[in-house]
């Protein structure tokens, strides 16, 4: 057999080169575009968490509040606690650097505390030439402006000791001196260090605190002590091991690189296909050359595993390809982007690229099984067939003569819709995406059935060519089968995506100006880092002409009970300001009792299992306030959760009058620009960031663009190997019914007219095969919508149907099939042709 | 030793006449049998039965000491590969396969490596006349020149039993001369058993028998 194998067999994959690339092409991109984002997350991840391991040092628990941090005056009431043997306050900045594009975290610590739990954050100060040389002693203070950066802070920044490094304070400027480093940060972690009474004075953070790591007394039970003292926490404070800190993480970056990988399973699912319609077709011409070696003793099982193998080599090369197209990708993007795959959840680490055997073969045995997948049904149909009736010519109509299989058919859709039901697993929402695989499969089942249907809606047309077209496909409806899965294939998946992504789009679209109703943004920097806008400086820009209204937005964060990670709190006008995009509720909360207003978005909803009107407390500034949900949102943003209350109520409660984004409406005939330079020359060059609406929709809208581009190209390719079955399949009947043709000749049928008649024939599949992706497209792009998104993202979107395009798509596929069909056919019509004709053209 | 007893085959329903009954045939190695008939008599499907490749409705076929009815569809075809050689009418060589690849498709079937394979393949064209162009590929052949690269795929791995198909159907007289004493000369030479369906007398006197198929048997011809 192996020669065979070799000869018969992996040799035919060479012998039609253009389905193959393209079907090794599909699940390259596939298995590369799967593997790279999780090779660049779980390197990222790996940094990450040594970034953790580093800073949490030897602590046993960590005390940790929101963004808005905690107060200090815990502190010395957990350093007296007979369970704890240390505590170590630190206070984390994420410290905007004027004038350059990344922030620094810097670590306020405390010397002597720090030496006990974290040792690895101690700081050195270094002699003038700038070599390490002595650390400092351990009970002489920091100096108070005094920054040591770790090696990898060092080298991205440029500095060294004796240099100045200016960092901002809402729109203040400081400069602190590089007093020395913090070598046992380790090559990855992007970090400086200062003293953390400095910190609280230089950042305005006085009496405040971001996190207390704990070591616990000997003999101390850590599940025991961890219950004991979130009884003295405020609400808002959680206390966690250093493992939850890890999978907080993990947890928030999750939906997004299942965002990126579904769209990597959807590109090895088209791969899939590529081969299935390649390898159906390549059966179907091999017919006669599977009966003579089923003839000559080669048993069933072997012929099985012979076409299998050519599915698994087809799955192994593009793996290959695909594997080490992820390591190119990968280490280019960290060249280029960082660990950060652009939705900052891991700002500030270095990641390097390494092998993962277990992550590589994983995706590698994923391209094998869409190679598989995709020649298990032709490797069985070309096991079921009858040697001594593959022998004779012309026997390839057997196949043609392909039942209707409604009940297979319903099955896969009454599975496909049972499938949408469960919820997702681990996160992942594996019952969607089979369920978009059950459709695929349902809608190639229904096709002979869908061809019979439509041949007879056609009634007896006249014209001629159109009659015998009609005649043959009636038939031979599992013609359509072998040269319309490919284009029922392609189609489906094009339109769901198209139909994704437009409804996606416009969706986001729609978000985007409810979200950005200003004529021109203002902010100090991110709401995470240390800029922001005091009232006295959001005073003096209304106060700028040609503003008529400024509209303040403040961002922080909150920790709610049952869940890990922090959740995102926006606080803003909403009953005066341009409302939000609301998917339940109203803006006017018509309940008048003592509980706040808040709107929270569809994934704190799904989180919570809240709905509207059910009440909702949120800590903020250490108490439980009492709020009802007035509405639910749709945020496509922060796959964590986040909560709007009116800016007001927060400034009440908080007494936090500080203000992240500062909306601005400007009078008729002012232009932006104008007012940009005035804003600039108010508060200084360097120390804003200013954004317009347009800008940064039509900024979001090209990312998102750019993300879907690998898709279109993926439902491109499909679409050719669709056309190129017709034109193959087409070809190959030319070249099987030439008897035929020869007889229409002799009763008076012109060449061309045979011509027009493959064309009408194809033009006539394609159609038929147009139809029915066209439904299956839009019932996946309905899963795709309802229910993979749902369950991955927690977010909703309007369906749109980019009708117009969708029609210009279909109507061309079908000219091009009638045009591919016609030349294939002429080609195969020529004398020679028939020995002239490979397996491919 | 072939031995055929009362085989029976019918297409479609019980109702329905046999298309033949009581065949019956006992042939020793390295003899040699035609069969005549008809188009449309059954003479391919007669074939087709003692190979395996369609059912039989009644009657026993053993070949030495194995009962080729009674095997099931796999241990058939292993038989194939060992014991039965086919030649064609329309040659069905493969046409991205050299000649001498060609020939040896029954050797790589019973997992001979590549190199040994080739060599028997080169050998066998040799015996064929065609040992100069072992490296050619079909398109460039004459049909008796097909056939001879059949003949020689036939005879490759010593088959017990060559089964041959109308031969000469698709060739002209003088070639088809040519190719059937180049068929039972190797067949002869091989000791073993060949077994020819045609219509035509002239190919019939090549073999040591001649016998002509009907519905009810085979009967001297
Ligand atoms: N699969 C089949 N189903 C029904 N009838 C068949 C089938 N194969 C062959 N036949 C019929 O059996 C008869 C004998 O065919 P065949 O053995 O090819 O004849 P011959 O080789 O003698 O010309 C023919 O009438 C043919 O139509
Ligand atoms: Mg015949």
């Amino acid at each position: 057999m192996n020669a065979a194998l070799r000869h018969v067999f992996l040799a035919s994959l060479w012998r039609r080169p253009l389905a193959t690339s393209l079907s090794l092409l599909a699940i390259a991109l596939g298995v590369a575009l799967g593997l790279t984002v999780q090779l660049i997350h779980s390197a990222a991840l790996d940094e990450f968490g040594r970034g953790i391991r580093l800073l949490s040092g030897t602590a046993d628990l960590q005390i940790v509040g929101s963004q808005a941090g905690l107060d200090d005056a815990l502190y010395p009431l957990l350093a007296r606690h007979p369970d704890i043997a240390t505590a170590s306050p630190v206070l984390e900045i994420e410290a905007r650097l004027p004038g350059r594009d990344e922030t620094l975290r810097i670590f306020g610590i405390d010397l002597f505390r720090v030496a006990q739990v974290t040792p690895s954050l101690l700081p050195m100060t270094d002699v003038q030439d700038g070599t390490p040389t002595e650390r400092i002693d351990r009970l002489g203070p920091l100096q108070p402006d005094a920054l040591f950066l770790s090696p990898a802070a060092a080298a991205r920044l440029a500095l060294a000791a004796g240099d100045r490094l200016t960092v901002q304070i809402g729109v203040r400027e400081q400069a602190l001196r590089i007093g020395g480093s913090v070598p046992g940060a380790g090559v990855g972690q992007i970090l400086a260090v200062m003293d953390i009474g400095a910190a609280q004075q230089v950042f305005d953070r006085i009496g405040r605190l971001t996190r207390i790591d704990l070591r616990l007394a000997p003999g101390i039970e850590r599940g025991e002590a961890q219950r004991r003292l979130a009884d003295l926490l405020p609400p808002g404070v959680a206390i966690l091991t250093p493992d939850d800190a890890e999978s907080e993480v993990t947890g928030l970056s999750r939906a997004y690189r299942v965002n990126l990988t579904m769209l990597a399973a959807i590109a090895l699912l088209t791969g899939g296909f590529l081969v299935f319609s390649a390898q159906l077709l390549a059966v179907v011409r091999r017919r006669q050359e599977f009966a003579l070696l089923r003839a000559l003793g080669l048993d069933r099982a072997s012929l099985r595993r012979g076409l299998l193998a050519e599915g698994a080599v087809l799955g192994l090369i593009g793996g290959l390809i695909g594997v080490t197209l992820a390591y190119l990708l990968t280490a280019l993007a960290f060249r280029l982007i960082g660990g950060d795959l652009g939705a900052g959840f891991f700002r500030g680490i270095a990641p390097t690229l390494r092998f993962e055997p277990l992550l590589t073969l994983v995706y590698l045995t994923l391209g094998v099984l869409a190679g598989l997948g995709g020649a298990w049904l032709p490797a069985r149909e070309a096991a079921r067939m009858i040697p001594a009736r593959g022998l004779r010519a012309g026997d390839e109509a057997e196949v043609y003569r392909a039942q209707p299989r409604w009940g297979a058919a319903l099955l896969c859709l009454i599975l496909a819709a049972l499938l949408c039901l469960p919820p997702p697993l681990a996160g992942v929402s594996v019952g969607g995406y089979l369920a978009v695989l059950l459709v695929l499969i349902g809608a190639i089942l229904i096709l002979p059935g869908a061809t019979l249907w439509a041949m007879r809606r056609l009634g007896a047309p006249r014209a001629l060519t159109l009659r015998l077209a009609r005649a043959r496909l009636a038939a031979a409806p599992g013609q359509a089968v072998v040269a319309g899965a490919g284009v029922v294939a392609s189609v489906a998946l094009a339109v769901s995506m198209a139909i994704m992504v437009d409804s996606f789009r416009s969706s986001v679209d729609g978000w985007l100006t409810r979200m950005l109703p200003a004529d021109l943004y203002l902010r100090a920097s991110a709401a995470t880092a240390s800029g922001y806008l005091d009232p006295e400086t959001v005073a003096r820009i209304a106060a700028l002409p040609g503003v008529i209204d400024v509209y303040p937005v403040r961002f922080a964060s909150l920790r709610l009970d049952p869940m890990r990670e922090s959740i995102a709190l926006i606080a803003r006008p909403v009953r005066t300001g341009n409302g939000l995009p609301l998917v339940a509720g109203s803006l006017q909360p018509t309940g008048s009792d003592d509980a706040h207003p808040a709107w929270i978005s569809e994934a704190l909803a799904d989180r919570l299992r809240l709905g509207v009107g059910d009440p909702l407390a949120l800590p903020l500034a250490d108490r439980l306030q009492p709020f009802r949900v007035a509405g639910i949102w749709r945020d496509y943003a922060r796959q964590q959760g986040a909560v709007v209350i009116e800016l007001d109520d927060y400034r009440a409660l908080t007494n936090d009058w500080l203000t992240n984004d500062l909306g601005l409406f400007l009078a008729d005939g002012t232009a932006p620009e104008t007012l940009m330079t005035a804003i600039r020359a108010t508060l200084g060059e360097q120390t804003s960031e200013m954004i317009l609406p347009g800008e940064l929709r039509a900024m979001i809208l090209a990312v998102f663009d750019r993300t879907f581009l690998v898709t279109y190209l993926m439902e491109a390719v499909a679409v050719l190997i669709g056309l190129f079955g017709i034109g193959t399949t087409f070809a190959a009947l030319a070249a099987s019914r030439r008897k035929e043709f020869g007889i229409l000749r002799h009763l008076g049928l012109r060449r061309r007219q045979i011509g027009t008649l493959l064309s009408v024939e194809a033009a006539l599949t394609a159609a038929v095969g147009m139809g029915v992706g066209l439904l299956a497209g839009g019932a996946i792009a309905l899963v795709l919508i309802e229910v993979v998104n749902r369950q991955s993202f927690r977010w909703s979107m309007d369906l749109q149907l980019p009708v117009v395009a969708l029609l210009v798509f279909g109507l061309s596929l079908i000219l091009l099939a009638a045009l591919a069909a016609r030349l294939a056919g002429a080609q195969a019509m020529r004398q020679d042709a028939v020995l002239a004709v490979r397996e491919d053209w | 030793m072939l031995s055929i007893e009362n085989l029976s085959k019918r297409f479609g329903s019980v109702s329905e006449h046999p298309l033949f009954q009581a065949v019956s045939l006992r042939l020793a190695p390295g003899e040699s049998v035609a069969i005549m008939g008809e188009s449309g008599v059954g003479k391919s499907t007669l074939l087709n039965c003692l190979a395996g490749l369609e059912p039989v409705d009644g009657g026993r076929i053993r070949l030495r000491d194995t009962e080729l009815t009674a095997l099931n569809e796999d241990d058939f075809a292993r038989l194939r590969r060992r014991d039965f050689g086919f030649v064609f009418q329309s040659f069905h060589l493969l046409p991205h396969l050299t000649l001498a690849q060609n020939v040896a498709l029954p050797l790589w079937l019973l997992d001979l490596d590549d190199r040994t394979a080739g060599e028997r393949a080169r050998a066998m064209l040799e015996r064929v006349g065609l040992g100069a162009r072992a490296d050619d590929w079909p398109r460039h052949l004459s049909g008796g020149e097909m056939q001879r690269v059949a003949i020689a795929r036939a005879l490759v791995h010593e088959p017990a039993l060559v089964l041959c198909d109308e031969p000469t159907g698709n060739l002209d007289p003088e070639r088809a001369t040519g190719v059937l004493e180049l068929l039972f000369e190797t067949i002869h030479s091989a000791g073993a058993i060949g077994l020819l369906v045609t219509h035509s007398p002239t190919a019939a006197t090549h073999a040591d028998r001649v016998l002509r198929l009907t519905r009810d048997g085979l009967v001297a011809a």
